[in-house]
């Protein structure tokens, strides 16, 4: 790979649109801030080990500009909001951001009874004390560009005892937009002592070239116990960064899952700091790309606290030419004693012009910790399909199962329930339209050659 | 009566020939078991009547009611009756039997069957006759299951699809007595009863132990040596092998052992 000069953040970017955001005093300032630091940042580049393997040489961030201004505009696709509030069913808050402004927030009066908030930061006269310090120093000019651009965050908060049986959704969409706008949704939820809930979080925008810069930050009061689902349904001409950061406390449980479906360039940062003895973490990840779609994932897996424990189970297929990215590291901190983490990244590379990369790291300072990893990079199974097939499944039912089966595998654990049901529809679907579509037609291609092959004598 | 004959059967792995020419027939309700030492055929002749892609068939024939089965697919080779219980089954994550089952059913045309609570109905009482735990049926397929559990399984499946002929991979390893026991009874049933509407099933036992056939009851004893059938007899076949083991029939090597490539690349020829 070739050095390229570094990039600074261009001036699309100005402080002017800084400025013209908000009116809350600790907002400004905080925009500011970031601002000032911003111009002396430069942008990630490949050679950068977090950015191997991605694309974001490619990105003329010059060519994007933040969108500003008290109007939040259209809806781009609700259509996929509403399937998923339908397969959700009951719950307990919807809030629905649209291009980064909170355009409205309902919560049922129970959750508000309860002490429930959810409101948009512009709201508060102060800061929210969590904000940035879950992220913390997972920090890079993206992160610096939301808090300077990030119009409005999401503030979500439970508070200690209180068990919130029905889920709370946050649309983000990104709303009818001009190509080269930049968002920067943001949203952050924590939970009290005890408290229990559950988050559906589902990104999606139109067909614009867009530049999304996603965050969300959790935090986990001691023996909270949190679901966390994202759905990523962006558009295909949108490019993401995301970041995903929590914080867990002592016996506090995380379960999170992604979702990632679409975009051109989808890049989602995953890191769970483990800061409390007897905390766990449980990150599991779908994917699925096909176009010429990348699907990229970073994973941290911070182990800070004895007794600790995370899984996570990224699995993905590509197809076309389609990429798909995974590095992931389990860090033990000196001091996690006892602490238990695994890392599993399965990828199924469904076409010849697809790849996958899979890089498991462990970066271990403690001597008490088990750790394990596994990674694989691979077409579907052929002694899979061969089993099925003996049962006197045709092949292109047989590919089907076993691709389904692969998902599935991994939606059957999604936190939410309807979440499971919602995205095992689209994924068939996309496999039936897309995948299997084309695959079913080589394989008629080589039942053809094969009948027309030599016969045994 | 079906008839699923075998006749000069020649295949290959990687270029090598493993089977050099297999004559057998079995019948409708006839239990026929192939024994032989490690390395003899066995399990390659199992995968190449079921058509597995590694292996390449240099001549021969194997029809079932006079249908050739060799430039069949392996789904159609099911579908014309012929069942392989695998050595080892494979574990397909995600996939329950019963999606299996439900997309053999169908694509046989037999979607009455497959309907989910007749499928299901079947399912449960195969489970209960051969003491596997009901909650195999909700789980993908072999995934956390044991040997024991696993071979079940294919009982299970082979009694629901009701084949004319199943070929049985060493159905005996990794089993203890009671699942042996089992199995046993129920493939035995099954060459007595047939499956379903399914005529008597026939069985091809491959084994290197004769402990299945003690529970089987084989009708015919052939043994398999270096890709040949070198004799065949009745049960107590079986016995004599149990005693005198394979040696009698493995020719003692004429020329020496095939040496591999020259580990010092002619340096010191």
């Amino acid at each position: 790979m070739s050095e390229i000069a570094a990039r600074e953040v261009p001036s699309s970017f100005t402080l002017a649109s800084g400025e013209s955001i908000g009116d809350q005093k600790w907002l400004v300032e905080r925009r500011l801030a970031a601002f000032e630091t911003l111009a002396s940042t430069t942008l990630p580049s490949e050679s950068d080990e977090e950015w191997r393997y991605s694309r974001i040489n490619e990105l003329d961030l010059a060519s994007f500009a933040p969108v500003v201004g008290p109007d939040p505009g259209t809806d781009s696709s609700a259509a996929s909001a509403e399937q998923l509030l339908s397969a959700i069913g009951p719950r307990s808050a919807l809030v629905h951001s649209v291009a980064g402004l909170v355009r409205s927030v309902e919560l049922d009066a129970d959750a508000s009874a309860l002490g429930v908030r959810i409101s948009p930061a512009s709201a508060l006269d102060e800061e929210p004390a969590l904000l940035d310090s879950v992220l913390g120093s997972r920090s890079d000019a993206f992160t610096l560009l939301s808090q300077a651009f990030c119009r409005d965050v999401v503030v979500c908060h439970v508070p200690a005892g209180v068990r919130l049986e029905k889920p709370i959704v946050l649309v983000h969409d990104a709303g009818e937009q001009a190509d080269g706008a930049a968002l920067f949704p943001r949203t952050l939820v924590s939970l009290g002592e005890g408290a229990e809930a559950s988050v559906v979080e589902l990104l999606v925008s139109g067909g614009q070239r867009l530049l999304v810069v996603p965050i969300s930050e959790v935090d986990l009061g001691n023996g909270a116990h949190l679901a966390y689902s994202t759905l990523q349904q962006l558009g295909r001409a949108t490019w993401q960064v995301a970041y995903q950061a929590s914080r867990i406390g002592r016996d506090a449980v995380l379960r999170s899952f992604v979702a990632a479906l679409g975009g051109d360039y989808a890049r989602h940062l995953t890191q769970s700091t483990l800061a409390g003895d007897n905390g766990t973490s449980e990150l599991l990840a779908v994917y699925l790309g096909d176009g010429s779609q990348v699907q990229d994932f970073r994973t941290f897996q911070e182990h800070v606290a004895p007794r600790t424990k995370s899984e996570l189970v990224f699995k993905g297929a590509v197809a076309d030419t389609a990429r798909s990215v995974y590095t992931g590291l389990i860090h033990m901190h000196a001091g996690a004693k006892r602490a238990d983490a695994s890392q599993t990244n399965r990828n199924l590379v469904l076409s010849e012009g697809a790849h996958a990369d899979s890089v498991p790291n462990l970066d271990i300072e403690e001597n008490d910790v088990r750790c394990s990893h596994a990674s694989a990079v691979g077409p579907i199974d052929a002694d899979q399909l061969f089993y099925l097939e003996s049962r006197g499944v045709p092949p292109e039912i047989a590919e089907r199962l076993v691709l389904l089966g692969f998902f599935d595998d991994l939606l059957a654990r999604a936190p939410e329930p309807g979440v499971a049901g919602y995205l095992r529809a689209i994924v068939a679907k996309r496999l039936a339209d897309g995948v299997l579509a084309s695959r079913e037609r080589e394989l008629l291609r080589d039942q053809e050659t094969r009948r027309d092959g030599v016969v045994p004598a | 009566m079906s008839t699923l004959t075998i006749s000069g059967l020649r295949a290959a792995v990687g270029g090598r020939e493993i089977l050099r020419g297999i004559d057998l027939e079995v019948r409708s309700g006839e239990v026929h078991a192939v024994m032989g030492p490690n390395g003899a055929g066995k399990s390659t002749l199992s995968h190449v009547l079921m058509g597995h892609p590694g292996y390449e068939v240099l001549g021969g024939s194997v029809t079932l009611d006079g249908v050739e089965l060799l430039t069949l697919a392996t789904w159609e080779r099911a579908q014309a009756g012929l069942f392989l219980a695998p050595q080892d089954p494979v574990e397909v994550p995600g996939v329950p039997i019963g999606d299996v089952l439900a997309a053999a059913l169908i694509a046989g045309d037999r979607a009455g069957e497959a309907a989910p609570a007749v499928l299901h109905a079947k399912m449960a009482a195969e489970a209960a006759e051969i003491g596997l735990a009901p909650v195999f049926l909700e789980r993908a397929i072999n995934v956390d299951a044991s040997g024991g559990e696993k071979k079940r399984i294919e009982t299970l499946q082979l009694a629901t699809l009701g084949p004319r002929f199943a070929v049985l991979d060493e159905l005996d390893s990794g089993l203890d007595v009671d699942a042996l026991r089992a199995v046993s009874k129920r493939v035995e049933r099954a060459t007595l009863d047939g499956t379903g509407g399914s005529p008597k099933l026939g069985v091809l036992a491959i084994t290197h132990y004769r402990r299945l056939l003690d529970e089987l009851h084989p009708d015919a004893v052939h043994v398999l040596v270096k890709g040949q059938i070198v004799a065949s007899g009745g049960p107590e076949l079986a016995d004599e092998l149990e005693r005198t083991g394979y040696a009698g029939y493995v020719e003692p090597e004429v020329a020496p052992a095939a040496i591999g490539p020259d580990p010092f690349g002619g340096l010191f020829s």
